[in-house]
């Protein structure tokens, strides 16, 4: 990059930080207000009695647990339903079916908040199935993140009880008082900067050379809008956000990231409000906001530099980047994507430089906790406060409290298991790909698409993806075969649930604790020096636990 | 309460809860977006679409074009967009998604540099990257105004006008960065070429 370059790349990340900030305290704040308050609108008392729910009745975690995998198993049942009937369906464009394994896939993924596409929408899905299957489960699997984080912070804030809220309120409220009015607006300003909103199907048109086109309608702003700000990131398009109806401008493209991080960066002040001491919620942000920074700088110092033999045949690492967006729009939305449980793509991540491409992959091995999805990055980051806590106390003889919560047996436990187990769903699946004789065969010759290096990359992206719940690919991987759509399904479940269910417990444990007083022997968890260990932690936990898989795929590629 | 009806019930509920949210998240709020969308700003909101002289739609400026022979060979009267996946097939958006060290992708690049380098008379170091690589999308209606005006001398040559002619309509064609500072600078094949066939 030029120095002009830099400057702007620098002008341009100053834009986002200070919008960021302008509504950190507002949105945060707005988000607690909306989850403790015993007030409920109209709208809310009447779906509650349509559907059978006491909305002023609190729930242990068991039963908010139930409440959570009874709604999500629904949901797949639903959105599997939706494809294998699409035949039948209106505005369905005359596309058929979705089969059994797809349906399967692309059911949970959307469910889970994954938004894994082992499809190309563009020329498999129709109107009507991205509207009333997939565009719901945006809204609704981001409530249901919202609303385990929130559950989680009660575990802090309240003492000596058996109840963490209620599910169905929790979900509601996130959804109809904060997804839903922000999707409303970011769509129509979506619409503005040309991001196309209507039911027309295809214009054919006869182009300036003579040649033909097919140009595509679609409701696609609605979807854009909640895609981005539920951290979902399914594309209406094949090549998602680097679509120009997805995506058209480099304003757009900004915005479009905004939404990304909006809630999940401001979900810190939430926390900090709910349990009443705003300073912890600026240590949360901090440990968030410095991983960011240094991964931000990374992935554009890689992609700028453009090492390997095809970028430096070719001049620069365009390949896979749209002219409008240059390196820094890209690399900046592809941080975003990554380390949020986004994944949608303004750009391919399977052309970008080895270690390029690398560093999209650590951000979601991070556990997407900087900022991470809407709740889900908060639950994790404080699942590893929590870990640090532990540390500090057994390395300077502190009494291992956080928040005023004694962290026992229990409580360190479900935090260790939380920590377990999506590595061991991504290096399980990634090996198994390769382990299973039969499916290694399946594998390389009709799954990975790039030779050598980079198809092993392809399919530790895939289950790195999958597993952390991302959505994002090397997509060059063709994923719509029997063992991906089963595996990477699986992964997207266990990798979506079986966290959930940690943090529940967690939740309901610290809940029915006292407050234990502040004492000389307390570790503050405000200071900068706490945000140290945090982050030092979150990079020493996954560094150790990735380096050898890394090592085998894009660190070797990068590095030959 | 029977412990049967209390498995059951969270499922119950679930199911209810998913049919009024289907009907206001996948029907109502994709339809007040698209009422205020076609009410307010319907050109974005339909594509973008644009016109030539005669008021046929042509394309829309959000999506590029090839300005190929059937065989795909550059048309020398016409400024070419950027190299596509996707062949410009605006029904089925892709990339290359070839990564660095493809054997593949290493062969397109020196072809292109061979052809580019032939078809506009020019040293192949001169020729800007993002004639080079393929675009995200397939569809990308924009090149640098480096590769604009490197195509200058063969159009003007092609149809038989002034190169200085052609330089200063590619010079009003390039649009500055978003805002002043985001992005890139670039020129609009598609709007670049229109505005070359009323030159004549």
């Amino acid at each position: 990059m030029s120095s002009l370059e830099i400057w702007l790349a620098v002008a341009q990340f100053a834009t986002l930080v200070l919008a960021l900030g302008l509504i950190y305290r507002p949105l945060g704040d707005y988000i607690a207000r909306t989850f403790t308050s015993t007030k409920h609108l109209k709208i809310e008392r009447g779906l509650y009695r349509l559907v059978g729910v006491n909305g002023d009745s609190e729930q242990s975690w068991g039963a908010y647990l139930r409440g959570v995998l009874a709604f999500s198993a629904v949901g797949v049942l639903l959105v599997y339903l939706i494809q294998r009937l699409q035949a039948v369906l209106p505005y369905s464009l005359g596309f058929p079916a979705i089969p059994e394994g797809l349906s399967f896939n692309t059911a949970v993924s959307f469910v889970t908040n994954t938004n894994w596409q082992s499809y190309s929408p563009d020329v498999t899905m129709g109107y009507t199935v991205q509207l009333i299957g997939l565009a719901v489960q945006n809204f609704v699997s981001a409530g249901v993140g919202l609303a385990v984080a929130i559950a989680l912070i009660r575990g802090f804030s309240r003492r000596s009880t058996g109840t963490i809220g209620n599910f169905w309120v929790d979900l509601t409220r996130g959804v109809l008082r904060i997804l839903l009015p922000l999707s409303f607006i970011a769509a129509i300003v979506l619409i503005a900067g040309g991001v196309i909103q209507n039911v027309a199907g295809f214009t054919d048109v006869t182009t300036v050379a003579g040649g033909t086109q097919s140009i595509p309608g679609g409701p696609v702003a609605s979807q854009e809008a909640i895609k981005l700000l539920g951290t979902n990131g399914g594309g209406f398009f094949n090549v998602n956000s680097a679509h120009p109806f997805e995506n058209p401008t480099p304003w757009t493209n900004l915005f479009e990231i905004l939404l990304m991080l909006a809630i999940p960066f401001s979900l810190p002040r939430t926390f900090g409000t709910m349990v009443g001491d705003k300073r912890q919620g600026y240590a949360i942000l901090a440990a968030m906001g410095a991983i960011f920074v240094v991964s931000l700088t990374a992935l554009t110092v890689f992609e700028a530099i453009g090492s390997g033999s095809g970028p430096m045949a070719a001049g620069g690492a365009m390949e896979g980047k749209e002219q409008r967006f240059g390196i820094f729009a890209s690399t900046l939305f592809g941080t975003s994507s990554t380390i949020t449980s986004t994944g949608a793509v303004d750009s391919m991540h399977d052309s970008y430089t080895s270690l390029g491409g690398m560093m999209t992959m650590f951000n979601m091995m991070l556990g997407e906790i900087a900022p991470g999805g809407v709740g889900a990055g908060l639950y994790g980051m404080l699942v590893i406060a929590i870990i640090t806590v532990f540390i500090a106390g057994l390395l300077v003889g502190r009494t291992p409290e956080y928040l005023g919560k004694k962290l026992g047996p229990r409580e360190i436990k479900l935090a260790s298991l939380y920590i377990l187990t999506t590595p061991t769903i991504v290096l399980a699946g990634t090996a198994l790909s390769f382990a299973i004789p039969a499916v290694r065969a399946d594998v390389e010759s009709t799954s990975i698409w790039n030779p050598g290096l980079h198809g092993f990359s392809e399919v530790l992206y895939a289950f790195t993806s999958a597993g952390n719940n991302n959505g994002s690919a090397f997509a060059g991987i063709t994923a719509n075969t029997p063992w991906f759509n089963t595996a990477l399904g699986v992964a997207m479940l266990l990798g979506r649930f079986i966290p959930i269910v940690f943090v529940l417990a967690l939740a309901g444990s610290l809940a029915s604790q006292g407050k234990v007083p502040v004492t000389a022997g307390t570790l503050p968890t405000h200071r900068p020096q706490f945000v140290g260990l945090l982050v030092g932690v979150v990079l020493i936990v996954v560094a150790l636990t990735y380096f050898p898989v890394l090592a085998l795929g894009p660190l070797a590629e990068g590095l030959q | 309460m029977a412990s049967s009806r209390g498995f059951a019930r969270p499922y119950w509920v679930a199911l209810r809860y998913m049919i009024v949210a289907t009907i206001a998240l996948g029907i109502v709020y994709p339809l007040a977006v698209f009422g205020v969308g076609q009410l307010a700003l319907p050109a974005q909101a339909n594509g973008s679409l644009i016109t030539d002289a005669g008021g046929t739609v042509v394309g829309s400026s959000l999506i590029g074009q090839s300005f190929t022979d059937a065989d795909g060979n550059a048309l020398p009267e016409w400024f070419q967009s950027r190299p596509s996946a996707a062949g410009y097939d605006a029904s089925a958006s892709v990339g290359s998604n070839y990564g660095p060290e493809n054997p593949d992708f290493l062969d397109e690049i020196a072809a292109r540099k061979a052809a580019i380098a032939e078809l506009e008379g020019v040293d192949p170091s001169d020729i800007p990257v993002d004639a080079l690589t393929t675009s995200a999308s397939g569809l990308d209606p924009q090149i640098s105004p480096e590769y604009a005006l490197l195509q200058v001398p063969r159009v003007a040559e092609a149809r038989g006008l002034e190169e200085s002619q052609v330089h200063d309509l590619v010079e009003s064609a390039i649009q500055g960065r978003d805002l002043g500072y985001l992005g890139n600078e670039t020129v609009n094949v598609l709007q670049l070429n229109l505005a070359l066939a009323q030159l004549g």
